[in-house]
């Protein structure tokens, strides 16, 4: 058991053992959700503030639920109608929340760095729901804490993360944590979104589907990005589906009862064929349960919460 | 009777007179004098060099002061009292003011307020196009009556190619040089650092370097075409590198510089999100920092400039997205540089100060650089061997915006003379 962090900001900075002991933790939550009164005074009296700097449903949404489910007292904003608009600076922005008397705060912001930047400025714990395409560390750990439960154990496991990996800050977080506990990673995607660069951080870089998911045990699918089609990283979602969508021809390509995740939200028929986001073999409404324990336990540890007491 | 200042037994290193020997050097009314008459040295000032090397002032042709329109993050006094205490005597600045110096009017603003309180001799640069704007050419030849020493768009590439072909073919009638950041927009587009392994990993907008190749070969085909004399400012890629290496060869009229930082330092810097080490261009990989010191070495790049570039703090303590780019560099140039070049024994301490003194000068023709009988008294001393640590908040500069504070670095400029002025003590400005 080890946890000595007020903060989660990447997956990066994280040992296996962190990990699992994250993951223990959640185990734990996970059934306090399956008990009638789905709820435990551990954050009682806490302020949780949710900072949504971007668009966020899903991720806003588990947050807070899991904030409350600690018996958190949760305040979600809207940045993009407050004071940032008026040019108010992050610093002082989390600084005049701070002096609110928050307890812990989320942060989902375009920029890349920037929970581990106010991190650094408060004494309160900073949670990070997605810097930019840098992290989004509960996204993984849902993830991973998902394949856990089908699985057992990830080590030796072959998972392919299909699509926009360059934008994407699931894809980075799910590499460093599927890395770490001992899984085996092929990217794969057209060349323009999933560069050879990846490589160094210890993984495989396909550009043929067929062969990329021959042997893998999951495939991981990312949204694609319309907003971002006006770089050109590839010639339209037409193309993009014709070499890329996942359908039920390419999924037999896969092992046999090979699971399909994705973070949501899903473009059906664009990424993957709607059928198949439906299909017995996809996990994506557990991952979204999942959220909600995995950020239980986190918003747990941060705020000083023991593993061990949790767990017992 | 003539004021006169001996500097007693110091190591005078002049490179431009391939000099390098431990001696006195005088100064005579403001220049460098021979051995005076005794009835002089009698009432003559002494400074002990013992142990310093005695060097030419140094010259720096890439500097923004910010004067006028941006004087929050530098004035002409901050800015060139950070120059004294970093060893430079002369500086080039860049034409990026509010407004930017497209006109005659706004040079000779610039010349008064040197003038008042310059505490080191500033050397203004002219725009290319009006407003930066990249649309139509400045009054070159105005400008070039005004004194400017060159034109630039300052921080900004002219992107037309047949714009910046008549730009060249117009200041080559004025024999006025242009100095150009290469940056094709197109490729850098919304990058805010190198565009490699690290930009992937941390999820950060890239700046290829194929955006300054392109552009420095451009320039090199106008040169060859216009027989313009291009100054290239802060290459940082090793195929720039090349590319230059290449036109040299065939006796084309271009000449380079590249920054202090960009020698030091590379893009894993970056992982800290630290926004003192987002620059423009930025920090590269490893095997372009060892390209431009190669370059240093062969002759390919000339000279070395600082970029200095003020930035408040306020400005710099934001998201790395959001935060300008560029970083002071005056008062640790010449430690990093002799750090890269001297103590690396890359270079001798003579052919290192060259890069800093007589090869930028006679980039841009100024009669510095150098420590000949009869030249202005332009003198830095400094111990090669002193360390220290630059601290945040106790720049000379109004701004603190430095890649260096925290890091130990050795050599330390002691002492600063401008016309035989002693204007930096080792401690503080002198000058009124």
């Amino acid at each position: 058991m080890s946890w000595n962090r007020k903060d989660l900001i990447s997956i990066e900075e994280l040992s296996a053992s962190e990990i699992n002991t994250l993951f223990e933790t959640a185990d734990a939550f996970k059934k306090v959700l399956g008990r009638k009164t789905a709820k435990t005074p551990a954050l009682r009296g806490k302020n949780v503030v949710n900072l949504f700097f971007e668009n966020s449903t899903r991720t806003r949404v588990a947050f807070e639920m899991a904030a409350k489910r600690l018996s958190a007292d949760v305040t979600s904003l809207d940045m993009k109608t407050s004071s940032t608009a008026k040019g108010e600076t992050l610093r002082d922005t989390v600084e005049n929340i701070r002096a609110l008397a928050a307890d812990i705060i989320i942060i989902r912001h375009s920029a890349p760095g920037s929970a581990g930047y106010i991190a650094k400025i408060l004494d309160i714990p900073v949670l990070n729901a997605g810097d930019g395409a840098h992290e989004h560390p509960t996204q993984a750990l849902l993830d991973c804490f998902t394949l856990r439960e089908k699985w057992g154990d990830l080590r030796g496991r072959k998972i392919a993360i299909l699509g926009d990996i360059l934008y994407s800050r699931v894809a980075r977080s799910n590499i460093w944590a599927l890395n770490k506990l001992g899984a085996e990673v092929t990217l794969v995607g057209p060349s323009t979104l999933v560069p050879r660069e990846f490589e160094r951080l210890g993984v495989k870089v396909s550009h043929d589907l067929k062969s990329a998911l021959a042997d893998k045990d999951a495939v991981m699918l990312l949204r694609i990005q319309h907003e971002r089609q006006n770089a050109s990283a590839f010639p339209s979602l037409n193309e993009y589906t014709s070499m890329f969508g996942l359908n039920a021809d390419r999924f037999s390509w896969l092992k046999k009862d090979a699971i399909i995740m994705h973070p949501g939200p899903i473009n059906r028929g664009v990424e993957i064929d709607s059928d198949l986001a439906d299909s017995s073999q996809s996990v994506i409404l557990e991952q979204v349960t999942n959220g909600l324990a995995v950020r239980m336990a986190a918003l747990y540890l941060c705020s000083g919460g023991s593993a061990e007491a949790a767990i017992a | 009777m003539p004021s006169a200042t001996i500097i007693k037994n110091g190591r005078i290193i002049d490179p431009k007179n391939k000099r390098d020997e431990i001696g006195d050097l005088y100064i005579v009314d403001g220049k460098i004098a021979a051995k005076p008459s005794k009835e002089i040295l009698d009432t003559a000032d002494t400074i002990d060099a013992t142990g310093l090397v005695v060097s030419p002032g140094l010259v720096d042709l890439h500097v923004h002061f910010r004067v006028p329109g941006q004087k929050h993050k530098e004035t002409i006094r901050s800015g060139t009292s950070a120059a004294a205490a970093g060893g430079f005597t002369s500086v080039v600045c860049m034409p990026n003011t509010s407004p930017a110096v497209d006109n005659a009017g706004t040079v000779q603003l610039i010349k008064d307020i040197v003038d008042k309180e310059g505490v080191v001799n500033v050397f203004p640069t002219g725009t290319i196009t009006v407003g930066r704007a990249g649309e139509a050419l400045a009054p070159t030849g105005s400008l070039s009556r005004m004194g400017i020493v060159a034109i630039s768009d300052g921080g900004k590439c002219v992107q037309n190619a047949g714009l910046m072909r008549r730009a060249l073919q117009y200041a080559h009638m004025f024999d006025i040089p242009v100095i150009d950041h290469c940056q094709d927009y197109s490729l850098s587009a919304d990058g805010v650092m190198n565009e490699g392994f690290v930009s992937t990993k941390l999820g950060l907008r890239g700046l290829h370097k194929a955006a300054e190749d392109i552009i420095v070969a451009r320039d090199v085909s106008l040169s060859t075409h216009t027989g313009a004399h291009i100054h290239l400012q802060h290459i940082s890629s090793k195929s720039a590198v090349d590319i230059i290496r290449r036109a040299k060869s065939r006796g084309i009229n271009i000449t380079a510089e590249v920054t202090p930082h960009h020698l030091a330092l590379t893009d894993s810097e970056v992982e800290s999100f630290n926004t003192n080490f987002k620059m423009n261009p930025p920090l590269r990989e490893e095997e372009d920092r060892i390209a431009l010191l190669e370059a240093l070495e062969d002759g390919t790049i000339d000279c070395i400039a600082t970029g200095h570039a003020p930035h408040t703090d306020y400005e710099k303590d934001v998201e790395f997205d959001y935060a300008p780019f560029g970083v002071i560099g005056l008062e640790t140039a010449l430690s990093v540089s002799l750090a890269q070049l001297y103590h690396s024994e890359r270079l001798s301490l003579l052919g290192t100060l060259s890069l800093l003194t007589s090869r930028p000068a006679e980039i841009l023709k100024l009669d510095k650089g150098t420590l000949s009988e009869g030249a202005d008294a332009d003198v830095t001393l400094f111990d090669p061997e002193e360390t220290w640590t630059p601290q945040n908040k106790k720049f000379f500069s109004k701004s603190s915006n430095s890649p260096w504070i925290g890091r130990e670095l050795k050599g330390k400029v002691k002492k600063t003379l401008v016309a035989g002025k002693l204007v930096f003590d080792g401690q503080k400005i002198l000058a009124d």
